[in-house]
């Protein structure tokens, strides 16, 4: 039961970390709450047909399908977010003007709601087709069916406390650093996901490395432990990368950065005062 | 911006037929899993060249072929092979193990 509920666990963390980044993100928005659970759902329900075809998956595309569907699903989610990371810099100030004054929620408006809607499914999805897969198998190998609920249970819940606990630090930030604060954490969590595509691409022979480890500080910080997991996640943290993954990390990072500083809001004129 | 994304990524794309073009006749090994065990459990390869690693899983569950040393994580279904480019290796040990049962599933690549 352990062993699986460590398993779900480290699954579910992933998850649960950039699904709480997410919930801070579209802090007072009205009905989010609908929105980030239909992510989920969905996700699920994406992990469950992956699970299923996951060896039509792995076939596919000369043996290299799973990173294919690996990295276009995390490079689909680094756009995304970078959609929203960029929509954020411009609007960000009014809302939490906005915020402060009504002191509830506010519509969202034009703002790209669906765009953190897809990188919660996605999310979900990636992470969710792993713990299908290793229940299938403990169901076909017999495993004791209360174990495998249990143990699944308990991971899936201490995931989901590390997550509210991120959620509620987040809130701890103050409103009007708020939404610099969650949009860094984005710009981050999307050059990681980055470094993790590239990690993939290179995995199926596509991309070549560019230097296979630039350096390892596996004995400061390994990525099996829970806060190197945890950064994994949250920053990209890799101990071992490959030149190509710093690469898509540095070029992702400047690029959303470049984004959010030519689109960022400037001193008021009739036309943004207007559309706010 | 989301275009000047995709555009770079598309030009790292592009890239991809010179890795291709560098990789000369590498060295084919098969892994077996049975019984959540790896078999051989130690595999030696020649340090400072590309080698191509087939994990062919006989059980009747999945599994996911996993190393933190060779930077390495693909799922491997019930009774599938997959294949895992690693390389070209500084000689050492490089642990590998299967994720959904690490409590047999343990190997190590020798690179010398």
């Amino acid at each position: 039961m352990l062993a699986t509920a460590i398993l779900v666990f480290r699954e579910v963390l992933e998850a649960a970390l950039i699904i709480s980044i997410v919930m801070a993100a579209t802090r007072g928005l009205r009905g989010r709450g609908r929105w980030v659970a239909s992510g989920i759902a969905a996700g699920i329900l994406g992990a469950i047909v992956v699970a299923l075809s996951a060896s039509a998956i792995a076939d596919a595309a000369e043996g290299t399908g799973q990173e294919l569907l690996n990295a276009t699903v995390l490079l689909a989610a680094v756009l995304m977010l970078a959609w929203h990371a960029i929509w954020m810099a411009r609007h960000g100030r009014e809302l939490a003007a906005q915020m402060q004054d009504v002191g509830r929620a506010v519509s969202g408006g034009s703002r790209p709601v669906t765009a953190l809607l897809l990188v919660v499914a996605l999310a979900v999805l990636r992470e969710g087709s792993e713990i299908v897969l290793f229940l299938f198998g403990m169901g076909a190998g017999g495993g004791s069916a209360l174990a495998m609920w249990s143990g699944g249970a308990v991971g899936l819940l201490a995931g989901g406390v590390v997550g509210v606990a991120l959620y509620f630090g987040l809130l701890g930030i103050p409103l009007r650093h708020f939404f610099n604060a969650t949009n860094g954490l984005i710009l981050l969590l999307a050059a990681g996901m980055a470094s993790h595509a590239a990690h993939y691409l290179i995995q199926a022979d596509l991309l070549p490395p560019l230097g296979n480890m630039i350096w390892d500080s596996s004995r400061l910080l390994s990525e099996q432990s829970l806060l190197g997991q945890t950064l994994h996640t949250l920053i990209g943290y890799d101990a071992r990368p490959a030149g190509l993954q710093l690469l898509f990390y540095a070029l992702t990072a400047i690029s959303i950065y470049t984004g959010m500083k030519l689109c960022a809001y400037r001193t008021p004129n009739p036309d943004s005062a207007a559309s706010a | 911006m989301s275009y000047h994304c995709r555009f770079l990524m598309s030009m790292l794309l592009s890239l991809a037929p010179f890795g291709l073009s560098l990789a000369a006749a590498p060295l084919e090994l098969t892994v077996l899993i049975r019984e959540h065990r790896f078999e051989p459990a130690e595999v030696r390869v020649p340090a400072g060249q590309k080698v191509k690693l087939i994990i062919d899983n006989q059980d009747a569950s999945a599994e996911e072929f996993e190393s933190y040393e060779l930077n390495r994580e693909k799922i491997v279904g019930a009774n599938s092979r997959i294949t895992v480019w690693v390389g070209p290796l500084k000689a050492g040990r490089y642990p590998f193990f299967g994720e959904f049962h690490q409590d047999t599933a343990q190997g190590v690549l020798i690179a010398e």
